[in-house]
């Protein structure tokens, strides 16, 4: 097409470069959450994550060895030892560049110079390495004393948050119990809802009876109400008829809010299957029992997978059914978007916590969308109310 | 029991109660009711087969009327009662309870900036990259990585959008991406081209745009070549109008805000507590997810245009500008208006983004925040109802317009 009308080699980098930075632009947000969750919470807070492949230069505050580990030489204390592999350094694959002894001056002298103590009694000697010595004319505290140590650390990545996310973590910050309750949440109810819908499309789509057309209407018609109109009312029933808030609410919740578009869907599906199948069959005495479970189910299977990856994700990724259906007093039955939303309050600043338990919430349905893309899309181009 | 077993049995009893109650019953129809042997078999075939179609609906349409359509109703009675007088008849106090009061009118505002905002801003991005990515071989690629946010939790999108907007004290390192880059600016000339100009000529164009738009509905009224249409249109038209004037209005302010705000430069910015513009960073949370939608739709439109179209336009000099605004949009506008509607209603219900963010602090308030808000914190179930019944009439327009489309496409 391109030729047709003479060359346009210019406008074809534009559009290359462009595809590319709109592509760079939606994938830098999540890239963002992705990078955070493999790194410290020092890292964190001292650089922003595009900075993450680089080496970073970040300030801690360590302390000498006490009394325990000073030694009498020639009338003075003299500690000495390792600042970046005592316990809190920053390792030994960094490099200090400056240190300071009080917290006004935190990187008052370079590394190899002789930081003297403003009572003078006390010097500080720290070389390329990291090994240190402490001099002193008094007997050193039991604590040791505080070093402000500047040091570039290599761009590092660390599996600790997702150890603490998944396993090791206490109360809100262990999120295996809401991984585990987001998928008992969604297996039923992405399940059920296809069974009952499907009957339902191949009644609509296959049987003739009176009302049929207006059945479809009302279908499209509660396609699109929206769920908030609901919450009362079946909060109120199910609170009345002894369900009250748990697991089966909300699987009745998800499957119900789910039926229109699975009829919907099926049925469009269904309605474009051969007609000569359906009554050949007929014609060989098959019930439409039998039709139903023997053809169409089979055939409808690229629809039925469609429907399930909507509802799936849907479910998945829900908060407002869960916290109106399920989540009670106790928060034994938190899902994993609750339990993010209570991080957010709670600890708002703890960005690893917070991008890993987001990144664990979200790479399933990651993984569902790339290994299913293709009938999500199919879904989508036959769901949309044309 | 534990909550997993609890779900397997489930998927059993509800999947094996389900096939089962569709077997059985057919049997028993066949076989007991309306056996078809004996005198009356051709008569009994007939009635089984009528009575059929509502065995195979009967269990969705229980669940449909029960937790779709009697709700609707029975909404629309609880906000007309009030729960602390033991559910009384109170008319329409709690409406006018709600109409008093500015958080209200605070989210229906905000709501009416969402509507517009978010699905322009998907649709324009959504046709933009269906059609960059149309004749260029690593398109499925690319549109596979913008459709990727589809399938992120609107929760999770607040997380990392909120890291986005992150703020640390003026002496710290910057880790959100939007500080960092606004420290950037220092108040310069390039300062002044990205913050003042740039943002002022799309002010601008957005202005003229829904003027426009504004004038093509006010059109048939002034001039006497054009009908304005039945009476449902005149009333369409007249809503459009209003709104444009509102547009407008706001436009030309912002345009004088531009100009006249002295930018704080070199101070770290706490994105989301700036009122108004706060807006926007939410919509940008939902803009980012619905795009993906919006190109994958609108591609697949883009592609079913026939090619003959092109190539007659190709031929008649027209460039690629004006192949895409005057030949391909004018063929797809079905589709556009489809997704355009199709995110309107993702952006009524919008209520996760705003609950994650701002919790509707800082006037950030929308409907469906407010009814949650009413509901379960104020445990005002009246007002709350009221204000569930505000968002059903927002979406009965689209309703109707749905239902209407659906019977004419089946006739």
């Amino acid at each position: 097409m391109d030729n047709i009308a003479g060359s346009k080699s210019g406008l074809t980098w534009a559009v290359h470069i462009s595809v590319a930075f709109l592509v760079a632009l939606w994938l830098f947000p999540t890239l963002g959450l992705l990078v955070s969750s493999f790194r410290t919470t020092d890292q964190i807070s001292s650089s922003g994550w595009w900075k993450a492949m680089f080496p970073t230069e970040q300030t801690i505050q360590l302390r000498t060895g006490g009394t325990a580990e000073a030694v009498q030489q020639d009338g003075l204390y003299v500690v000495e030892g390792n600042l970046l592999t005592d316990e809190g350094g920053p390792g030994m694959g960094s490099k200090p560049v400056a240190f300071g002894v009080s917290s006004r001056e935190i990187g008052a002298y370079e590394i190899g110079e002789t930081a003297v103590y403003s009572d003078g009694d006390e010097t500080l000697t720290i070389a390329e390495d990291g090994a240190y010595r402490y001099t002193s004319v008094e007997e050193p505290g039991r604590r040791g004393q505080r070093v402000f140590l500047t040091a570039v650390t290599p761009a590092q990545a660390t599996l600790d948050n997702y150890k603490t996310i998944l396993f090791s973590g206490s109360g809100q910050d262990n999120m295996a119990k809401a991984f585990f309750n987001t998928l008992t949440v969604t297996v039923p109810a992405t399940i059920i809802p296809i069974v009952i819908a499907a009957f339902a499309a191949y009644a609509l789509a296959w049987m003739d009876f009176p009302g049929r057309a207006l059945l479809i209407a009302l279908v499209v018609a509660l396609l699109v109400v929206p769920l908030q109109l609901a919450l009362i009312p079946l909060l109120r029933l199910h609170l009345g008829i002894g369900i009250g808030k748990g697991y089966l609410g909300v699987w009745l919740a998800h499957t119900a809010f789910g039926l229109p578009l699975a009829i919907y869907l099926l049925r469009n599906y269904m309605v474009g299957l051969p007609r000569d199948i359906i009554e050949n069959a007929k014609v060989d005495g098959a019930t439409d029992f039998q039709i139903f479970t023997k053809i169409i189910l089979p055939l409808s299977f690229p629809a039925l997978a469609s429907f399930a990856i909507f509802q799936f994700l849907w479910t998945w990724n829900d908060l407002l059914v869960a916290k109106v259906f399920l989540i009670d007093a106790t928060g034994s039955t938190t899902v994993m978007t609750n339990q993010i939303v209570e991080l957010l309050g709670t600890r708002g600043g703890n960005w690893e916590i917070l991008a890993t338990a987001a990144f664990v919430s979200i790479s399933v349905p990651l993984v569902v969308f790339f290994a299913m893309q293709r009938y999500l899309v199919r879904g989508l181009l036959a769901g949309s109310v044309k | 029991m534990n909550p997993a077993l609890l779900g397997l049995v489930t998927i059993i009893v509800g999947v094996g109660g389900c096939l089962g109650y569709f077997y059985f019953s057919n049997l028993i129809l066949d076989k007991f009711i309306f056996p078809a042997k004996g005198p009356n078999a051709g008569v009994n075939i007939n009635r089984a087969n009528q009575v059929r179609p509502w065995l195979f609906l009967f269990p969705a349409i229980f669940a449909l009327g029960l937790y779709l359509a009697y709700p609707v109703f029975e909404t629309l009675r609880l906000s007309m009662t009030d729960r602390t007088q033991n559910d009384a008849f109170v008319g329409l106090a709690n409406y006018q309870q709600m109409f008093g009061e500015s958080k209200f009118w605070e989210a229906m505002r905000n709501n009416m900036l969402w509507l517009i905002v978010v699905p322009a801003a998907s649709t324009a991005f959504g046709l933009l990259v269906a059609q960059l990515t149309d004749r260029i071989s690593w398109g499925a690629a690319a549109k596979s990585l913008i459709f990727m946010p589809m399938a992120i939790s609107f929760v999770g999108a607040s997380v990392i959008f909120k890291l986005i907007y992150d703020t640390r004290p003026e002496d710290q390192n910057q880790i959100g991406v939007l500080n960092a880059i606004w420290l950037q600016f220092e108040g310069g000339a390039g300062s002044v081209i990205f913050l003042k100009v740039l943002p002022l000529i799309m002010v601008l164009a957005f202005g003229v745009i829904v003027a426009y738009v504004g004038y093509l509905l006010i059109k048939p009224f002034i001039t006497a070549d054009e009908k304005p249409g039945g009476l449902g249109i005149i009333a369409v038209r007249i809503i459009g109008i209003a709104v444009a004037a509102w547009l407008v209005i706001t436009s030309i302010g912002s345009l004088f805000g531009i100009v006249a705000t002295d930018l704080p430069y070199g101070e770290p910015q706490t994105w989301l507590t700036i009122p108004f513009y706060n807006n926007f960073f939410l919509m940008v949370v939902l803009i980012w997810i619905q795009t993906g939608f919006a190109m994958v739709i609108l591609s697949a439109a883009l592609r079913g245009i026939p090619e003959e179209t092109i190539e007659a336009a190709v031929i008649d000099g027209a460039n690629p500008f004006q192949i895409f605004f005057k030949i391909k949009v004018p063929q797809i506008m079905p589709t556009i208006v489809v997704v355009w509607t199709t995110i309107t209603l993702t952006v009524l219900k919008v209520f996760d983004i705003v609950f994650a963010m701002t919790n509707g602090q800082w006037e950030t308030q929308v409907l469906a925040n407010y009814m949650f808000d009413k509901l379960f914190r104020a445990n005002d179930w009246g007002v709350g109802s009221a204000s569930a019944i505000i968002i059903m009439l927002l979406v009965s327009p689209i309703l109707v317009w749905n239902v209407y489309n659906a019977r004419k496409e089946m006739r």
